[in-house]
């Protein structure tokens, strides 16, 4: 019997490797697939687990996590909510995340491959592990008087450092309270998402990086620089002088905005067709051009793709292909053409820089929890779209539009400021939109842009208009920035 | 048994003053002892991690019951002092230590899940353990012989056929999760089905030893194999319907598979013919084909099995849920574990019972249940062990059946754990929370102790291994 018994012993112990096998298989070949799946809870819970980073402006805190005493283990809090919602976004149990809790979620859950040593560390004392800080290029002081700036209107404001590309302030409103919908109560958040989700006003949309607007006027910026680069225009280059136009092939006429010619003379010049903002001059010398250059101007300012801020934006877009009633319509920002916020402050800021378009970020460093430093900020290029000559023509049209053309709301006392507005129709009937961009100082490092933008005329359907809305709001904000 | 001649002619030229020291009953008991206190020491260890993971202190609660449960198993211990000095000295701890763990694991989801009183399975696990540990006595004390159980072969049978119909009986079976395999008392439920195999070991064991020449010494010759008489055919057969109707009217796939499997490896021992094992499978294969086409609930458990991860099998009402949860709960545990009290294994269903090894897992990771499954294997081997130094038939295949039961079952569990079969509702020896498998594996403990001690005293020196 002792042969069977020994058999039998055989096939016990192959049982027991054909278990250890598959538990290894299990535990160790396919945790990472199992981790991932997204029906695991485990993972989930998992990542309230660990203490989140903290996301800071300078010395301010914007969103922290706080030991509680329930399954989760931590709260995350923000400040300031509404002002910061849209830089800081929301970090939910189950309903997803977004802005830099979202882009940054591997730097601030301490997964990131880079933060290595902080994980075995945690593997070996059994701590949860502790996520990196983000910092922010944020000034707590602009964002506070953007947001104040901007009022009850629907709309956003965006603040960069020219020379670096930093982002300073970004303003959304309506604003939503992520703190709302950080709670560990799933129905309240979920209740909050929902209303959210159907406010007709959009309060989830990030404005400044995700809300395209057709530009209007503030994309006469971009045409003059196609006409100045292609060498066949200077500021002085001249059209007929007319107060409306019938663009040819159709019964679609344009008109300057107040109806009249664009100031006294027969001919106009560029320079003063900036300067006045007018349609009807600008539609002529942009079908004079022909739209392709118009085109490939747009998209070295950023046309048709999008940043990494490191939130992704919208793309802001014009068509690759117009007609010339088309190509007149885009030349004041009309048409199918529309812009983010933050494209339009870019374009702002090329022209600031000398020509010199510097890559949008909101990230100043990541420091691990042991303040060693992971990232630091190093400002990067994007791209050169114009000349630093045709740059300062640009900046000598803006300050007169700003010192005594259609852009006097912005004026600052001793200080230069550049800048342009665009009242953009959004179709027979519809309120306008209402824009400002531009920067200051003209002279003298460093340099600040500024867009605002207002959407829903402001409240007064197709009666308001950039400088009486827009600018002021953004005279206020350039004020702040510039006192520091 | 020429094999034994042959162990004691050797014996005579190898190393006996050191086998004797060995073999030495005294030595043997504080053998056991040491390692009982060990076994203690890591149990108290567990229960202490697990209280300071989740409540970031230390109860004395807990402590204070395990304390009469220790106690219970140094009157184990004591009791074979006195009784069975000679007795297996690794059993007793490896069981205590497989008890222990079990114990802590099932405290800690009592924790996580805030069952209190008798709602907390941990408590109830004491208890039940504690009856175990009297009944493990009891048997001791009762079973002076184990070989006089051969003379209660067919009360043996007579007794599993009774604790097999009692969860049919009307107003005392009740049904849990579609099985019916429980009986209601008072407040206990409890498993007969569980018992049930130590009564089949028996009656197998002593059927086997009586018919063992006609089943085996019979038959036509085929493909190089010898097969059995047809008026042979009748004790395969027999168990073959039982387990059906296991399966079938309790609806207890692990329990049918289990008794089928024992029955199988207890005929091949006692006849050495492969025949019959491959007959076996083929009844095995037959009915598994007949239960997927006409159980839905076996149908689901293979469905379940193959095709996990589909998201429509893991969202159907009793699909692959649980089993994807256990896999999800393996994986976040890892190579090394979350560490006790520090992983979710509550979240997985039954993460108690069933799917304790699957908790284990989690929290102790691949290394804690290595380690687990090499005690399991040790038990098993023990008892194996048993099995080789026997002098007679009978205990022979008793032990070698009650040995394979343990390491069976734990197959069958782990083994749907893990997903190499389809899953079977059984619980992990010693390990699960349940009161009847406890008691029918502290009983299988006490039996393996009396065989092994009743060889010992038998003139002569044991297998070297």
């Amino acid at each position: 019997m002792n042969r069977e018994l020994k058999r039998v012993s055989v096939v016990m112990l192959i049982m027991f490797l054909g278990l250890l096998g598959a538990a290894t298989v299990i535990q160790v070949a396919q945790a990472d697939s199992l981790a991932s799946d997204g029906r695991n809870t485990r993972t989930l819970y998992d990542s309230f687990r660990a203490q989140r980073g903290p996301i800071m402006a300078g010395d301010t805190v914007l969103a922290q996590s706080i030991p509680v005493d329930d399954d989760f283990r931590f709260l995350r809090q923000y400040a300031n909510p509404l002002v910061y919602a849209p830089i800081t976004g929301f970090f939910t149990l189950n309903q997803g995340l977004s802005g830099i809790e979202s882009s940054e979620n591997s730097y601030l859950t301490g997964n990131n491959s880079s933060q290595f040593l902080e994980q075995m560390n945690s593997i070996l004392t059994g701590r949860p592990t502790q996520g990196a800080s983000v910092n922010l290029t944020i000034r707590p002081d602009v964002q506070q008087v953007a947001w104040d700036a901007l009022g009850d209107y629907q709309g956003a404001v965006v603040v960069t450092e020219v020379g670096t590309g930093k982002i300073l302030a970004m303003v959304s409103k309506p604003s939503f309270d992520p703190n709302l919908l950080a709670g560990h109560n799933s129905e309240a958040v979920i209740d909050y998402y929902d209303a959210l989700d159907n406010d007709p006003s959009e309060p989830l949309i990030n404005r400044p990086i995700g809300a395209l607007n057709p530009p209007g006027s503030t994309f006469k910026l971009v045409t003059a620089a196609a006409l100045l680069e292609s060498g066949r225009y200077t500021p002085e280059s001249t059209v007929p002088n007319l107060a409306r136009l019938l663009l040819p092939g159709t019964d679609v006429e344009i008109r300057n905005s107040d109806s009249k010619t664009c100031g006294p003379g027969e001919q106009v010049s560029l320079f003063t067709a900036v300067s006045l903002s007018c349609n009807v001059p600008l539609a002529q010398f942009g079908m004079a051009l022909g739209y392709k250059p118009i085109v490939d101007m747009a998209k070295k300012f950023g046309f048709n793709q999008s940043f990494d801020v490191p939130m992704t934006t919208a793309r802001s877009y014009i068509p690759q292909v117009m007609d010339e009633p088309q190509t007149a319509l885009a030349s004041f920002g009309q048409f199918d053409v529309r812009a983010t916020p933050l494209q339009v402050a870019l374009i702002s800021a090329a022209i600031a820089n000398g020509g010199i378009e510097m890559y949008p970020t909101l990230i100043e460093s990541i420091t691990a929890s042991d303040l060693r430093p992971i990232s630091a900020f190093t400002p990067r290029e994007y791209s050169r779209p114009i000349s630093a000559e045709t740059a300062a023509q640009i900046t000598a049209m803006m300050q007169s539009s700003v010192s005594n053309g259609a852009a006097t709301n912005a004026s600052i006392d001793n200080v230069s400021v550049a800048g342009k507005t665009g009242t953009a129709e959004n179709g027979p009937g519809e309120p306008y939109t209402l824009w400002f961009t531009g920067f200051a100082p003209t002279t003298g490092e460093p340099k600040y842009a500024i867009t605002v933008v207002v959407e829903n005329g402001g409240g007064l359907g197709t009666n308001g208009y950039g400088n009486l809305i827009a600018a002021p709001i953004a005279r206020a904000v350039l004020e702040a920035v510039l006192q520091k | 048994m020429s094999n034994q001649a042959l162990d004691a002619t050797k014996a005579d030229t190898g190393p006996i003053p050191r086998m004797m020291r060995i073999r030495e009953p005294q030595r043997m008991r504080n053998v056991e002892l040491g390692l009982i206190l060990v076994a203690f020491g890591i149990s108290a260890l567990a229960l202490v991690l697990v209280q300071l993971a989740t409540m970031g202190a230390v109860h004395a609660g807990i402590f204070a019951m395990c304390a009469i449960i220790a106690a219970l198993t140094l009157l184990v211990h004591v009791c074979l002092r006195f009784v069975a000095p000679r007795a297996d000295a690794l059993i007793v701890p490896i069981a205590v230590m497989l008890n222990g763990l079990g114990i802590a694991e099932i405290y800690r989801i009592d924790l996580a899940l805030e069952n209190v009183g008798w709602d907390s399975l941990a408590i109830r696990q004491i208890a039940w353990t504690a009856l175990a540990l009297a009944a493990t006595v009891g048997v001791v004390l009762v079973v002076r012989s184990p070989r006089s159980l051969q003379r209660y072969t067919y009360t043996a049978g007579l007794i599993a056929v009774i604790l097999l119909l009692l969860p049919m009986v009307p107003g005392l079976g009740v049904e849990v999760n579609g099985a019916r395999v429980w009986i209601q008392l008072g407040a206990l439920t409890f498993q007969p089905g569980e018992i049930a195999k130590i009564a089949l070991a028996v009656f197998f064991a002593g059927y086997l030893v009586q018919h063992r020449d006609s089943l085996s010494m019979v038959g036509r010759r085929f493909a190089g194999l010898r097969f059995p008489r047809g008026r042979d055919l009748g004790p395969i057969l027999a168990v073959w319907v039982l387990s059906m109707l296991v399966i079938v009217f309790q609806r207890d796939l692990g329990t049918g598979l289990l008794y089928f499997g024992l029955f199988l490896v207890m005929l091949y021992v006692a006849t050495g013919r492969l025949s019959w094992v491959l007959m076996g499978l083929g009844l095995f294969v037959a009915g598994a084909l007949a239960a997927n086409q006409f159980l839905s609930y076996v149908r689901d458990r293979f469905a379940n099995w193959y095709d996990a991860f589909n998201p429509g099998i893991f969202n159907a009402d009793g699909g692959s849920y649980q089993l994807v949860q256990g896999l999800f709960g393996m994986g976040h545990g890892g190579l090394f574990g979350t560490g006790l009290g520090q992983g979710m294994p509550y979240i997985t269903p039954v993460s108690q019972s069933d799917y304790i090894i699957a908790s284990l897992a989690e929290e102790l990771g691949l290394v804690g249940l290595f380690a687990i499954l090499c005690l399991i294997v040790l038990l098993v081997s023990r008892g194996a062990r048993i099995g080789f130094a026997a002098t007679d038939d009978f205990s022979k295949l008793l032990s070698i059946g009650l040995a394979f039961v343990i390491a069976w079952q734990t197959f069958l569990v782990i083994g749907g754990v893990t997903r190499i079969i389809p899953l079977t509702g059984l619980t992990t020896p010693f390990m699960a929370a349940g009161g009847s498998s406890l008691v029918a594996n502290w009983m299988i403990v006490a039996i393996l102790l009396r065989l092994s001690d009743a060889q010992s005293r038998v003139p002569r020196l044991v297998v070297e291994s």
